[in-house]
């Protein structure tokens, strides 16, 4: 007994039946964001505050410093709030740029 | 040959989910799906049941801990009533939308309030919209037989819906019946393993579960959804082909059909009143009624197609209901033929409300029930909706007294 072939195109969800991620989210939480954090490299001291406290999961660890995936970012502020060499700073978002 | 026991409803689920070769259980007792509880773990205690029992603090948990056992590849097996499954409401709609092939006995029961914990269907027919089947039985056979054909139905590719397998609390879950128990290596050959693979926990190919989903994606799993349940139809029916086939047995598919080859009117009803309502159609057809009776065996999905070709072709049609809907203040069962039957033509259809809270619906009432809907039609106008109990029911009137023939019916019903 196979399963029907739907009768309907699904762009967007494919064959899965049910909603699942490969990462966090399938909704891309970024465009929620009306501010942005900035990360000075020549601050960071790489000490991963940051990383620990996204409640999003999204910082990225790079060779010279910790940056944001801005996919995900909210733009809630905490990573600026607990960075102690205050390398980050928030600042508005201005649309496409 | 299987062996012969006397079971109540909850030891004949028990049995089937022992027979389902489950593997996971979770449930919190609660009127009447009490014993339910005892008999699993008095399975799993002697080892009867190769299963994990999780003794949980309330339903809510119960069906979590089932879903987390699905994502690990388990078979698993839970059973409420009433406020037990208000408790369980959330975790309930993500069991359908998350596709998680559970099976759950609902030993139906009247909601609170009033205060009560006697038998009912409100509980079950106020869900039917959460996206789970729900096959409701008419005997303990039935129950123990559904509750294992539920597995093949719920875990089918097409279909990956959990169901409810719905007996009237007291009526069915309490009494004992004979039951036939099959034996294990049939029911092996009739049931494979479970396959879930939609959803899973491996840490080597990790995927999140239910993330947040925008409208447009929602959209797409909703269709999904309802086309899995129109599928479950042609399976519900497949099924139940190869389970007579194997067994012997036939409970019906989407419909069980008593007497309706030649019948004039029919009885529509659900669950335990059915087998009542046999006993009453037989003894109407001894005395010149050509009543037939059509169970709505699986209310979701909504057997429409059936309904239509077994009912367009009779003078006229008595539902009875031991429920309400707060659509228009027919009973569920109505309504829902109603609906079935859309814009198209359909015989006049009267509505019966009985059995609420515990009461029975009797013999005599679904006899009743039979006359009047056969003096509709004859073209007698009655009332659309007769709440026993409540209703004056006075059947004497109907009858033309100069008339043998209707002599006879009016002393047969009482």
């Amino acid at each position: 007994m196979s399963a029907k072939v739907p009768d309907k195109l699904y762009r967007l969800t494919g064959d899965d039946v049910a909603s699942v991620g490969k990462g966090l989210y399938v909704v891309n939480t970024g465009l929620w964001r009306y501010q942005r954090p900035v990360t000075d490299p020549d601050l960071c001291k790489r000490c991963s505050a940051c990383y620990m406290y996204c409640p999003v999961g999204c910082k990225l660890e790079l060779n010279t410093h910790y940056d944001t995936n801005l996919d995900w970012c909210k733009g809630c502020g905490i990573c600026a709030e607990v960075c102690p060499a205050n390398a980050i700073t928030m600042y508005e978002e201005v649309g496409e740029e | 040959m299987g062996k012969i026991d006397v079971l109540n409803g909850n030891k004949a689920a028990a049995w089937g989910a022992k027979l389902a070769r489950v593997s996971l259980l979770a449930a919190y007792p609660i009127t009447p799906q009490t014993p339910l509880v005892e008999y699993l773990a008095t399975f799993v205690a002697e080892g009867e049941i190769d299963a994990d029992l999780v003794e949980v603090e309330s339903e809510h948990t119960a069906l979590s801990v089932l879903q987390g056992g699905v994502f690990a590849g388990a078979r698993t097996f839970t059973g409420t009533s009433s406020q037990g499954l208000a408790l369980m409401y959330e975790p309930y709609i993500r069991t359908s939308t998350m596709r998680l092939p559970i099976v759950m006995a609902l030993v139906t029961r009247e909601v609170i309030s009033p205060q009560t914990v006697w038998g009912g269907q409100q509980d079950a027919v106020t869900v039917r919209e959460a996206g789970w089947i729900q096959i409701w039985c008419e005997s303990n056979q039935e129950v123990l037989d559904t509750v294992v054909q539920a597995y093949k139905i719920a875990e089918n590719k097409g279909v990956l819906l959990p169901v409810n397998v719905c007996y009237d609390g007291f009526s069915l879950s309490h009494m004992a019946e004979r039951v036939e128990i099959p034996e294990q290596e049939k029911v092996d050959s009739f049931l494979p393993k479970p396959d879930i693979t939609h959803v899973k926990l491996d840490p080597d190919k990790p995927m999140s579960v239910d993330p947040l989903t925008a409208g447009p994606m929602l959209t797409e799993f909703r269709h999904k959804q309802v086309t899995a349940m129109k599928y479950a139809k042609e399976v519900i029916e497949e099924v139940r082909q190869e389970w007579s086939q194997l067994f012997g047995r036939d409970h019906g598919g989407m419909v069980d059909v008593y007497r309706m080859e030649d019948a004039d009117i029919a009885i529509v009803c659900m669950g335990s009143p059915a087998g009542t309502a046999r006993v009453a159609i037989d003894e109407m057809r001894e005395l010149g009624i050509k009543v037939g009776m059509v169970r709505i065996r699986v209310l979701r999905p909504f057997p429409v197609e059936e309904m239509q070709a077994l009912l367009s072709g009779v003078k006229a049609i008595g539902t009875i209901d031991r429920n309400v809907s707060f659509a228009a203040g027919y009973g569920t069962s109505y309504l829902e033929l109603r609906t079935a039957f859309g814009g198209k033509r359909m015989p006049p259809m009267i509505d019966f409300i009985g059995g609420l809270g515990g009461s029975d619906v009797t013999l005599e009432q679904i006899k009743q029930a039979i006359v009047i809907t056969q003096y509709v039609a004859n073209g007698g106008e009655y009332r659309d909706v007769t709440w026993f109990g409540l209703d004056e029911v006075d059947v004497d009137q109907l009858f033309d007294l100069e008339d043998q023939a209707d002599q006879e019916v009016k002393e047969g019903i009482v």
